[in-house]
């Protein structure tokens, strides 16, 4: 027999080469152990903790996105609220302010009781209630002044109220002098707190309420007071006022009311509720342009977030290639190496969100006694989520065009 | 010769690679069948055209010209996406570099070549578990690449292979990246998926340690066929002493 013939008749006996001493007829006992796997999750998840250091450089670019946007958007909702915080607090159903008033706190010129007289004999008006609102000098006790927002308001008128009392009542304010401040401003006030002098204008005042979290967003912090003193404080002749709050008979309807309102009343402007915060909501924040910087930040966040990301996936896949040349040698179809890529971002932003939130929500914590706290909702945290998988999907095209591009012949050059 | 039905047909593969001057044609009009039961070695010297041949029996290169047929389906003109899927029904590959999943250990590595083909859940886990057994490596089914010899990551890559039953295994230098000992037993395996699992394989070699396990060499030499050997019912095959005279004398 030829050497060649030997090597095949003699060769070496495959059965017994590879005669598994652990092997028993019950191969599934261990196969069990791999049941739940998902393959597709499993490499991707692989690939994206293989590299520990490109993780943690993707992960920090999703958290600082994350922050960045929370942060911004926390902002943005916690600016809206306050600005329309007093709006969406009183108890009316249509708004009469002067023509062209921009928003609460700058109700422009006053209205005169004629206007009220007309409101108030037009069908399906229950009470048309009457509002000073105006910023003021206030004269701090130990020297040196601020702007504060006069609210005057009869708390039996039952139209605005200041809410959140943590000591004094209403009761209270309608001592001579009398007025409500919050807590959160006290030192911008000069003030200690219940008990303490100032001036407001030409008159002299005393805290005899405190709330907390009636924030301004101006930061002139509100100060509540009866109609009658705030009249005598900010000098307005006789009954005039700022706004009117009127509140409607049950059944009666809004737009009816306000479209007989809008036509008596010519000199003066209806609004519904979420008209007036409309109106203010865009004069301070777009025309100041400081939601402007809100949504701008948050979109920069974004922006950076989706940079760091792609570049990171990108160099991510670009290492993987040839794994993922040889998934298409084996076969595999270009949608299945794309589910990987993305299961890769899916998985980046899960972690990400996570981490990010987490941050997010102790700036929120400790911004929670500040002037300008940040508010994050329900439907704020699902939006950001949304936010970081399209982020991180948006990050992913990057690698997927790269890997589109792959040749599978690459598997035979390594 | 066989009077089995090829799976796999060659008719007349031409293949030019590079534009303009640099255009080389790396095959020349190749034919060739590959029946179940066999064990065929694809011989040459480096630049002879045997990796494009494989790509191309791979469906992995198209080819410039000429016709190729597996299970009775003509690649030509098919897409990259319908390619794939001829090579998810009739191929498994073995490669010179195994091309292991680092961060995948063995048991994974051949689910991930089932999962490609839709296979999933608890009977892909113990199908990837019995050709790991088969191949001998059921004590290693947690190990990663990184943890294993050569000779198991190739063995791990032959599971990958096999784990889907392909009617045709492809391997490029199979043995090139093993010592010898590996080699054999690499070799072994292979002769015994052909035979056992009545499996057309065909392995690109230039080691002359794989002859014994083969039914069938086929020479190639600057992008043609030159000789075609086979074994044969007897043991007085001139081209077969020729052979083992050579082998001898290099071995020498």
């Amino acid at each position: 027999m030829t050497p060649f013939f030997q090597s095949i008749a003699c060769g070496r006996p495959a059965t017994s080469e590879f005669a598994d001493p652990s092997y028993t007829s019950n191969a599934r006992g261990h196969a069990a152990l791999g049941i739940s796997q998902h393959m597709i999750l499993t490499l991707a998840f692989r690939n994206l903790f293989h590299d520990r250091i490109r993780l943690a450089v993707t992960l920090v670019g999703i958290l600082f996105s994350i922050v960045l946007v929370a942060v911004q958007l926390g902002l943005y909702l916690g600016s809206s609220r306050m600005i329309t915080g007093m709006i969406e607090r009183s108890t009316g159903d249509l708004w009469i302010t002067a023509y062209g008033a921009k928003s609460f706190e700058e109700g422009g010129i006053l209205l005169t009781p004629r206007e009220r007289h007309q409101a108030l004999v037009t069908p399906g008006v229950k009470s048309v209630i009457p509002l000073v609102v105006s910023f003021a000098e206030w004269r701090k006790p130990a020297g040196g002044s601020t702007r504060v927002v006069v609210v005057g308001s009869d708390a039996e008128d039952g139209g605005l109220v200041p809410w959140g009392l943590v000591e004094g009542t209403w009761e209270d304010i309608k001592a001579p002098e009398a007025i409500s401040a919050d807590q959160t401003y006290l030192k911008d006030l000069g003030i200690e707190g219940m008990g303490s002098t100032a001036q407001i204008a030409t008159g002299r005042v005393r805290v005899r309420a405190l709330t907390r979290g009636i924030r301004s967003f101006t930061q002139s912090p509100f100060v509540f007071t009866p109609l009658q003193r705030a009249r005598n404080l900010l000098n307005v002749e006789g009954e005039k006022s700022t706004f009117y709050l009127v509140q409607l008979e049950p059944g009666a309807s809004v737009e009816e009311v306000k479209s007989q309102l809008v036509r008596k009343l010519e000199g003066a402007e209806v609004l519904t509720k979420q008209e007036f915060s409309d109106r203010s909501l865009t004069a301070w924040l777009f025309r100041t342009g400081a939601g402007i910087a809100l949504i701008g930040g948050a979109l920069l966040g974004t922006l950076v977030g989706t940079v760091i990301v792609a570049q990171t996936l990108y160099s991510s896949t670009k290492d993987h290639l040839n794994e993922f040349a040889t998934l298409r040698a084996l076969g595999s179809s270009a949608g299945y190496i794309h589910k990987v890529i993305l299961a890769q971002a899916g998985l980046s932003a899960v972690v990400g969100y996570a981490l990010g939130m987490s941050i997010a929500l102790l700036v929120l914590w400790l911004s929670r006694n500040s002037p300008l706290p940040l508010v994050m909702t329900p439907g704020l945290a699902l939006s950001l989520f949304a936010l970081t998988v399209f982020m991180c999907a948006i990050s992913a095209l990057s690698a997927i065009v790269k890997v589109t591009k792959i040749d599978p012949a690459v598997v035979f050059s390594r | 010769m066989s009077s089995k039905q090829p799976v796999l047909v060659a008719e007349n593969v031409v293949k030019e690679l590079g534009k303009g001057a640099g255009k080389v044609m790396a095959l020349k009009g190749v034919s060739l069948s590959l029946v179940p039961g066999e064990l065929t070695l694809l011989m040459g010297p480096s630049g002879s055209g045997k990796t494009t041949l494989l790509s191309i029996l791979g469906c992995i290169l198209t080819p410039t010209s000429g016709e190729i047929r597996i299970g009775g389906t003509a690649t030509a003109g098919l897409e990259p996406e319908a390619l794939a899927e001829l090579r998810r029904k009739y191929i498994g590959f073995i490669f010179q570099s195994y091309n292991l999943f680092p961060t995948l250990n063995a048991l994974e590595n051949v689910r991930i070549a089932l999962d490609v083909l839709g296979q999933k859940g608890y009977p892909a886990a113990a199908r990837a578990e019995e050709v790991l057994r088969e191949v001998g490596l059921g004590h290693r089914l947690q190990n990663y690449p990184s943890n294993l010899s050569g000779g198991e990551q190739q063995r791990v890559a032959v599971a990958r292979a096999i784990a889907a039953s392909p009617a045709v295994v492809l391997a490029d230098e199979p043995t090139a990246a093993l010592d010898s000992e590996n080699g054999h037993a690499v070799m072994a395996l292979l002769g015994r998926i052909a035979k056992e699992q009545n499996r057309c394989v065909l392995a690109v070699t230039h080691d002359p340690r794989t002859l014994g396990y083969a039914d069938r060499v086929i020479h190639i030499e600057d992008g043609k066929i030159v000789r075609e050997e086979r074994r044969p019912e007897g043991i007085n095959s001139p081209e077969i002493t020729d052979l083992t005279k050579k082998r001898r004398k290099a071995n020498v």
